[in-house]
This record gives C-alpha cells, sequence and structure tokens, in this order.
C-alpha cells in the first residue's frame, strides 16, 4: 500500500549543489524534493532566456536579405532540430569536461572569477555579521572554494536546453510572421506609417496571436526535457526523486510525487503564458 | 491563481482529474501480491527469471561471446541446476540500480542476484527476504594518483562522482558528515557516466563498492596505473541474491542453494571432483552429493538438487576464483571472502 511518512524522514544524502536552498543530509526528504524543484527551475529560467533570445536572432537570421545568413540560420535550425536533445546535451557536456582545465589549476578569468571543471566560480554575497558581504572564491588543493558557483552539469544542461528550444522558436517565430498578410502591411506602409510602426502596431500585434500560443508549448517542452539533466550529473527533480527511490524503495510515491511536481511548474508556466496571451497577445498592445 | 480565465480553470480541473485517476487506479492494483508460489511459475516456465546488473564485470556482465558470466551469474545458474536440472535455463534480465527492486516486486524476476547490499531499511520495508550472503565488500575510493590522495580522510572538499540508486550515495553522506570533508557528490545515473566523468577530471574521486572499483580501474581506466584504490572502506555492504516476501519455499531454496556451494568448499568438492566423491564415506559429503540423506525433499525438491548446482558452477571458492579472483581479470584477493575454516567470514550453516 501506498505510504507517504518517508517524506518526513532525514533525506540522508547530500545534494551536490542546491542554488539558493541550504540543505544537509540531516533534512527531511521533502526538502530535498524542494530542494530538486528548485533546481529545475534555475535550469530552466536561463534556459527560456537563452532559447527566445536564440530563437528570435534565428528567426530574423532566415527572414534577412543577405543569402548567406539565411543558410546559416536554417542550417543551424534543422541541425539542431534533427538531432535528440539527449545527444546533443552529452556533447556539450563532454566537451566542456574535456576542454576545462582540472579543479586543481582553475583558469583564472577575472579578479575572483574561475573557470574549470569544478566549474564557474564568481563572488557572492552571503549574510555576515554586519549584513551582506561579499564571499570570494580561492583556490584550494582540490577546486576552487567559496563565493557562488555554476557547474558544468548546469551550463551544459543551460547551452544544450537553450540552442535546442531555440532552434524551435525560430520557426515558431518565423511562422508567425509569416502568416500575417503582407497587404495588411502594405496598407499600413500606404497609410505612411514608418517602418517601426509598422512592426510595432501592425506586424508584432498579428503574429503574437500565433506565436504565444506554440510558444507555450516549447516552454512547456523546455522545462520537461530539464529531466534529461539527470544523465550528466545535475541535481534536478528527476535525479533528487531517483534517489530518494532507491533509498527509500518508495517507487510509485516518489513517482506520483514527481509527476506532481512537474505537472505543477507545467501549469505554473501554462497559467502564466495563457495570462499573458490574454492581456497582451489577444487585444493587441504588444 | 484567483482570476483565472474559464478555459485555464477547466484545463487546471481536467489535469487534476487525470491525475486523481492515476492514483486511484494504483491503489487498487495490489502491486506487491504475487501469482502462485514461485517454484511452480519457474517449473511450469522451464526458466529462472534472474535479475543481474547491466554489466558489471566479475558479478554480471555478457562475455565477448555475449554469454552472461559473473559471481552473480553463477548464482542463478546453480539454483537453475538445483530446480530445473539444467545450469542453462535461465533468463537474465538485465536491471540498473533503479529498476531491480521493482522488477523483483512486481514479479518480472523470480531472484534479484545484481550485487544488491543487505540492509534493515531493504530487508524490512520493500518487501523482501535476503538470502545470503554470496560476496562481502565495502564502500571505497578510487582516485587520481597524481592528486597524492593516500587516505579518504584527505578528501575534503572534495567534488565525488556516484552512481544514482545505491547505498553509496548515503555512505558518502554520512561520511561526509562524520569527518566534517564537506564532499560535493555529482550524481550519474548510469555507472559507465561516474567513471567516465572521473576520468575526464570532473571529479577528484569515484565511490563504489571496492570490487566495483577494482573492476573499473583494471578494466575501464584509460590507463590503470593512473588510478588507485584507496585502502580505506567506509562501509560494510554485504551482497547476495534477494527474493520477494510471502514464498517461504522458494526462499528455502535460494538460501540453502547458496550454502550448499559453500559447504561444497568447506568439504573439497569441486566441480570437477564432484562426481567421484559421490563415493566419500564422509555423510556430510553423501548429504550434499544426494547419495546420504534425501535433503533435497524437505526443500520440495529431488535428492541430486545440491550436487546438480556444484556440478553446474563449482563451489564458491572456484566461483570467486574464476570471475574475480586470481583466474580473473580483477585478480580481487579473497581476503575476508574466505570461508570461515580458512579465516574469513563467510559461513554456512550445515546442510543436515
Amino acid at each position: 500500500m501506498l505510504s507517504w511518512d518517508f517524506l518526513l524522514q532525514p533525506a540522508g544524502f547530500d545534494i551536490g549543489e542546491t542554488g539558493l536552498f541550504v540543505f544537509d543530509a540531516t533534512q527531511p526528504v521533502w526538502r530535498a524534493l524542494l530542494v530538486g524543484v528548485g533546481n529545475t527551475v534555475r535550469v530552466s529560467l536561463p534556459a527560456l532566456l537563452l532559447a527566445t533570445l536564440l530563437g528570435l536572432l534565428l528567426a530574423l537570421g532566415r527572414g534577412a536579405s543577405s543569402r548567406s545568413w539565411r543558410w546559416l540560420s536554417g542550417g543551424i535550425v534543422d541541425g539542431v532540430r534533427l538531432v535528440p536533445l539527449l545527444l546533443q546535451l552529452l556533447i556539450c557536456y563532454l566537451l566542456l569536461i574535456e576542454w576545462l582545465p582540472d579543479a586543481s589549476e582553475a583558469l583564472p578569468l577575472a579578479p575572483g572569477v574561475w573557470l574549470s571543471k569544478g566549474g564557474l566560480a564568481f563572488p557572492w554575497p552571503v549574510p555576515g555579521d554586519g549584513g551582506l558581504t561579499w564571499s570570494w572564491p580561492v583556490q584550494e588543493a582540490f577546486n576552487v572554494q567559496g563565493g557562488g558557483a555554476v557547474t558544468p552539469e548546469f551550463l551544459a544542461v543551460t547551452l544544450a536546453l537553450g540552442v535546442y528550444t531555440g532552434a524551435f522558436l525560430a520557426e515558431v517565430f518565423r511562422s508567425g510572421i509569416e502568416a500575417v498578410p503582407a497587404s495588411l502591411l502594405e496598407a499600413a506602409d500606404t497609410l505612411g506609417a514608418t517602418r517601426w510602426q509598422v512592426i510595432r502596431l501592425v506586424l508584432l500585434p498579428q503574429a503574437l496571436r500565433t506565436i504565444v500560443p506554440a510558444t507555450t508549448n516549447q516552454y512547456l517542452n523546455l522545462v520537461k526535457n530539464s529531466s534529461l539533466a539527470v544523465a550528466v550529473g545535475y541535481p534536478d527533480l528527476v535525479s533528487v526523486g531517483n534517489t530518494t527511490l532507491n533509498q527509500t524503495g518508495r517507487a510509485v510515491e516518489c513517482v506520483t510525487v514527481m509527476m506532481a511536481l512537474y505537472l505543477g511548474l507545467s501549469l505554473l508556466t501554462s497559467a502564466a503564458m495563457n495570462a499573458f496571451n490574454a492581456r497582451r497577445a489577444m487585444r493587441g498592445d504588444a | 491563481m484567483p482570476t483565472l480565465p474559464p478555459s485555464i480553470r477547466s484545463h487546471v480541473l481536467h489535469a487534476w482529474c487525470a491525475v486523481l485517476a492515476l492514483v486511484v487506479s494504483m491503489l487498487s492494483v495490489p502491486g506487491l501480491a504475487h501469482a502462485g508460489k514461485t517454484l511452480d511459475g519457474v517449473r511450469q516456465r522451464g526458466q529462472v527469471n534472474c535479475g543481474v546488473s547491466t554489466g558489471v564485470a566479475g558479478f554480471s556482465a555478457p562475455d565477448g561471446k555475449g554469454r552472461w558470466a559473473g559471481l552473480d551469474v553463477d548464482i542463478c545458474r546453480a539454483l537453475a541446476a538445483a530446480v530445473l536440472g539444467d545450469g542453462e535455463k535461465v533468463n537474465f534480465v538485465p536491471l540498473n540500480a533503479q529498476q531491480r527492486f521493482a522488477a523483483l516486486q512486481s514479479g518480472q524476476i523470480d531472484v534479484l542476484s545484481r550485487n544488491t547490499s543487505w540492509t534493515l531499511t531493504r530487508d524490512a520495508s520493500l518487501g523482501f527476504h535476503f538470502t545470503a550472503i554470496t560476496y562481502i565488500d565495502g564502500q571505497a575510493f578510487l582516485v587520481p594518483t597524481k592528486l597524492k590522495v593516500a587516505r579518504a580522510t584527505q578528501l575534503k572538499g572534495a567534488q565525488v562522482c556516484v552512481q544514482s540508486g545505491t547505498t553509496t550515495e548515503k555512505n558518502l553522506a554520512d561520511f561526509s558528515r562524520t569527518h566534517k570533508l564537506g564532499i560535493k557528490p555529482i550524481v550519474f545515473d548510469t555507472y559507465e557516466a561516474g567513471f567516465k566523468a572521473l576520468f575526464a577530471g570532473r571529479c577528484q574521486a569515484y565511490t563504489a563498492d571496492s570490487s566495483a572499483l577494482a573492476s573499473v580501474r583494471n578494466k575501464e581506466a584509460p590507463n590503470p596505473a593512473d588510478y588507485a584504490v584507496l585502502p580505506d572502506l567506509i562501509s560494510k555492504e554485504p551482497l547476495g541474491p534477494v527474493v520477494r516476501r510471502g514464498d517461504d519455499e522458494w526462499f528455502a531454496i535460494v538460501k540453502w542453494t547458496v550454502f550448499a556451494l559453500q559447504e561444497a568448499e568447506e568439504l573439497g568438492i569441486t566441480q570437477a571432483r564432484a562426481e567421484a566423491m559421490k563415493s566419500s564415506d564422509d555423510p556430510a559429503v553423501q548429504r550434499l552429493l544426494g547419495t546420504g540423506d534425501d535433503m533435497g525433499k524437505l526443500l520440495g525438491l529431488d535428492k541430486a538438487w545440491s550436487l546438480r548446482a556444484i556440478k553446474a558452477v563449482g563451489h564458491q571458492g572456484e566461483i570467486f576464483e574464476r570471475n574475480v579472483g586470481a583466474q580473473s581479470p580483477l585478480k580481487l584477493p579473497r581476503g575476508v571472502n574466505r570461508p570461515w575454516s580458512q579465516g574469513g567470514l563467510i559461513y554456512a550453516p550445515p546442510v543436515r
């Protein structure tokens, strides 16, 4: 029978990176899962941003007047879309950990900024005696200690998810823009609107109606695809959930909790995008 | 979400209905129950379904010809020989660390023989019985020699790669806390990904059972001399076959098959000499080889059950040496895995 007591038991395992949370093995299992959700969000948000920017750039590139830009953008979009995400993630991760220097001899990029197989370390404010003080990373025997840091796992997942989703978004943006009838733009032009006015008042409001729903799908995919992070050792929700599953043996319960949490994340994403759609895109004042 | 438009509200409602339906369906399915007696199922099928690893050299891995080989594999062959009369009648089901318990609970396999550590949690709360100990292991660290680390307690602040779904993660956290080392685990979902990250230099150590580390160092490392297994063992890891609860007859069969192989070593009954030793005058030997008191009957088997098991894979010592010991690429020392009569910790209750 299902039993949920294990959520209150001490986790008993550590988590390699905890973001803004503080976690150790003595804290209960539900806190560990919360850290997992936090890590999923922490990797998804920068990836969303990267994907959107890259998608815009590639969509513009595909509509550019220069033929080489069009070919380059089209090549990237097709190449990225046609290779499985898991492979791209593994390649990204393997290249990172092969190329970067060892954590015991990190590369100083700037004062207090170190890059190595241990990750990217940078100064970070920590609560001290009199308010916030800056913690500076320093090189120690095995790796760089102190300050804030993102791991190569985090970098790999963010990059791979951002690029992959960006390629899909590029097509979404392009189709949205191309779906606006040319006659509308010509009409605006005839009425004496400037090029910027045409884009802002005619093209974007029309295009967003098509773009936003499809973009919501891509954003949802990105959040769910972040579960592949477990393949490169990033402690996302699935990774922490798997560990919990194995320590407690509560397979059905753990998978149910993971599903419910992903559902919650997806509903939040969906609600945010739908609200945006209702307020901005449908009303037409982008 | 106070002022959601109706379309979103129905969206939310649908999603929750789906989850509710799923949970209700799971509650009503008796997941842990098993169909009939395991032994009857095995006989009817003509095969033992044996859960093994996806490839841990020395314990369970396909050899160059695609045939499963290893210490854990031999236990299943012995079982098939005892129960079905043929050590080849085994269906090996490769499982990763996370799949193994669900596979046993659901009845997909009859026995899990997959370097699985016997712990209270697993024994008491998952609906399993651990049968016997076939290998005594302990958790250790594999480190690059260039880091000049000699003891595990020197791993202060180190990033340590580890496979998810193992007791290893928990031991690592305990060890780190006890010695205030602040070790950062990097958890990979497969065994391979973990040590590949060590070889790439992503972590300063890889932790697993010391037998697995020997396997990684000798078979996977680009240059074995560049890596060393630290001498400290940070945990007890008694490995052995596991069965489902609720079938005491099958539990006894698996348990005593292992004990028979262990007692065979104490009595010096090897794979090669088993047939010849049937004429022995020693009652203990006679019982094991089916020429004395009928032990098989008590287990629901025939008289020659243990003879067939020994002839299929040899005694415990032969299994050890062939798969992980001197005759194998792993060259693990026998150590505490010697029988008690030779100063080790392997002690089988008497077959009588």
